[in-house]
């Protein structure tokens, strides 16, 4: 890529507009996420100077009608769902793309696999109405009021278990035959082969389904609106209600004024921010290898 | 035979034709009349006031608009105290605001253009059938946290809130006199269809929507129960009348009495031909 410049194809005209075209995309694609953030920032602005970033962390609570604008319970309630269903989610997906490429026979493999397809297409406001009436009576039940933090556990992992599976199910069929030959030649077990030899060889793939579906969790915002019952409070249990940011920004800019309108913008920058954060983490972990 | 029925296919062609003519003629003749009346009303209309009202101030703006095509209806929100203020100021041609008119704002001349009703609601298999406004109160700020202690079976109480903002939330918080930051809520909710199928998956929630959806609603077979206050039952009825206590005029409000284009404008807003943008916002439309 550096060396385009120089590159003996650049001679050819075709190859100079396959070029600009390739250039002209990257560019908006990257430019789409500055003006995003251009946007949140002027929109935020008026509130963040007279009111204060530290304030969005230390008020007393979130009432912005009455001049309260504290984010962190929120903040901790994006954190716990997200962290929750990805930990249930991730084995889940990994395991469920193992059984289907090495223990599965093709006559169970491939309906698998395209059940595991729909559930990626099914839009969230289905989840979310499904938990509405299904989970969340179930739950309150077991434990009132039922709307918790454990219903958006669980709307959310089946949310992002087709994704990570998808990702680990592509990640697996990319990983060389000869290695699996050679691991058969030396007379490894099924399951050794695969913790072994498979999952350092797919390792990149399966970091990129983990960074997407975590980055789903977060964004989601429907169904954890219809099943999380939106109390903005730092949850004690898993049946305490919860409010996530994208939450309270779909529950309040309808009829949002002033500062009260801006606020939700900085919940908008706080969720930026954690997304940062993520994917700045996740390229640390693996040390930039994640793409390669 | 053959010749009488030619003959009536003449006939009807004729009739047809004649149809066809008049429809012609008409078609220019309307235009014509709807121009003439629309050149008595041009210009430009400031509204400002009520969030609450804005939505629906809008919409009636859009068909007052298409109707007469020369009129421009900007309709902006800011507060019922916005809409007073401009009005005054003659900032505003006219103001909105949601709520009953004070006593010193009697030099501005209020039109209703609808009503507002809220009601708490249950679920159906609740055995609870009233309750008062200090027990609504109880309940809301946690000091009543079982239906046993109103009458109800022992059962925990999931309490409905909602979200900040909302004009239902105004109305409920303004009647009962409790401040946002006092309610415990264990569910907040958006908006008026959230709230009715939160309590309709809950035997033991209570919530509040407005009374447009909750009877809608209850109507059509959702398990939900609509509670009365005071002794008022809640039905649209009951707030077109003014009755139901946790309900709210609509108003426009003029500076001076209104002449021309404002004029036509709160005629229309009045008129029957808009009740069906009212109820779409969950409003009651007023009698005529």
């Amino acid at each position: 890529m550096t060396s385009s410049a120089s590159n003996t194809l650049s001679r050819w005209p075709t190859d100079r507009l396959l070029l600009w075209l390739l250039r002209g995309a990257a560019a908006i694609a990257g430019a789409i996420v500055v003006l995003i953030v251009a946007f949140l920032v002027l929109e935020a602005l008026p509130v963040l100077r007279h009111v204060g970033v530290a304030r969005f962390f230390t008020d007393p609570s979130w009432h912005p009608a009455e001049g309260f604008y504290n984010l962190t319970p929120m903040l901790w309630g994006t954190v716990f769902a997200m962290v929750g269903s990805v930990l249930v989610a991730t084995p889940l997906g990994i395991l469920s793309a193992v059984f289907c490429h090495y223990y599965a026979p093709p006559a169970v493999a491939r309906p698998y696999r395209w059940l595991i397809e729909l559930l990626a297409g099914i839009p969230s406001v289905v989840y979310g109405f499904w938990g509405l009436v299904v989970l969340v009576p179930l739950i309150g039940a077991i434990h009132p009021p039922g709307p918790s933090l454990l219903a958006g556990i669980v709307i959310l992992t089946i949310m992002i278990l087709p994704t990570i599976a998808l990702m680990a199910d592509a990640s697996l069929a990319i990983v060389p035959q000869q290695y699996l030959r050679g691991a058969a030649a030396l007379g490894l077990p099924r399951w050794a082969t695969i913790r072994g030899v498979v999952f350092p060889a797919a390792k990149s793939g399966l970091c990129t389904g983990v960074i997407l579906e975590t980055g789903r969790a977060i964004g989601e915002t429907m169904a954890i609106l219809m099943v999380c019952g939106n109390v903005v409070q730092t949850p004690h249990s898993l049946f305490d209600p919860i409010r996530t940011l994208t939450a309270n920004i779909a529950l309040e800019m309808a009829y949002a004024l002033g500062d009260h309108r801006a606020a939700l913008f900085v919940s908008g920058l706080v969720l930026m921010g954690m997304i940062a954060a993520l994917v700045a983490a996740a390229d640390w972990i693996s040390h930039g290898r994640i793409y390669g | 035979m053959d010749k009488c029925l030619a003959l009536f296919m003449l006939k009807k062609y004729a009739a047809l034709v004649a149809i066809s003519m008049a429809a012609l003629m008409s078609v220019p003749a309307s235009a014509g009349g709807q121009a003439t009346a629309a050149d008595q009303l041009t210009g430009k209309l400031v509204i400002t006031g009520a969030s609450t009202l804005a939505p629906l101030i809008g919409e009636i703006g859009k068909r007052f608009e298409s109707l007469h095509p020369n009129v421009r209806i900007d309709v902006q929100s800011g507060g019922s105290s916005r809409g007073v203020a401009d009005t005054r100021q003659g900032l505003a041609d006219i103001g909105m605001v949601s709520r009953a008119m004070k006593d010193d704002e009697r030099d501005l001349s209020a039109f209703p253009v609808a009503r507002d009703g809220v009601c708490p609601i249950l679920h159906q298999e609740n055995p609870v059938q009233a309750l008062t406004d200090e027990q609504i109160v109880e309940i809301y700020t946690g000091k009543i946290s079982n239906w046993k202690l109103v009458g109800g079976k022992d059962a925990p109480i999931t309490v409905v809130n909602k979200a900040d903002g909302r004009s239902t939330l105004e109305v409920f918080l303004q009647y009962f006199k409790l401040k946002n930051v006092e309610v415990k809520a264990q569910v907040v909710i958006g908006d008026n269809e959230q709230g009715v199928k939160t309590v309709a998956g809950n035997r033991n929630a209570i919530g509040y929507v407005s009374i447009g959806t909750a009877e809608y609603d209850a109507i059509h077979g959702v398990p939900i129960k609509l509670l009365p206050i005071g002794g008022v039952a809640a039905s649209t009825e009951n707030v077109r009348t003014g009755v139901f206590p946790l309900s709210r005029p609509l108003h426009l409000v003029t500076r001076i009495t209104p002449s021309g284009l404002a004029k036509a404008f709160i005629e229309y807003a009045q008129s029957k031909a808009v009740h069906d943008l009212i109820s779409q916002q969950y409003f009651v439309p007023l009698a005529h």
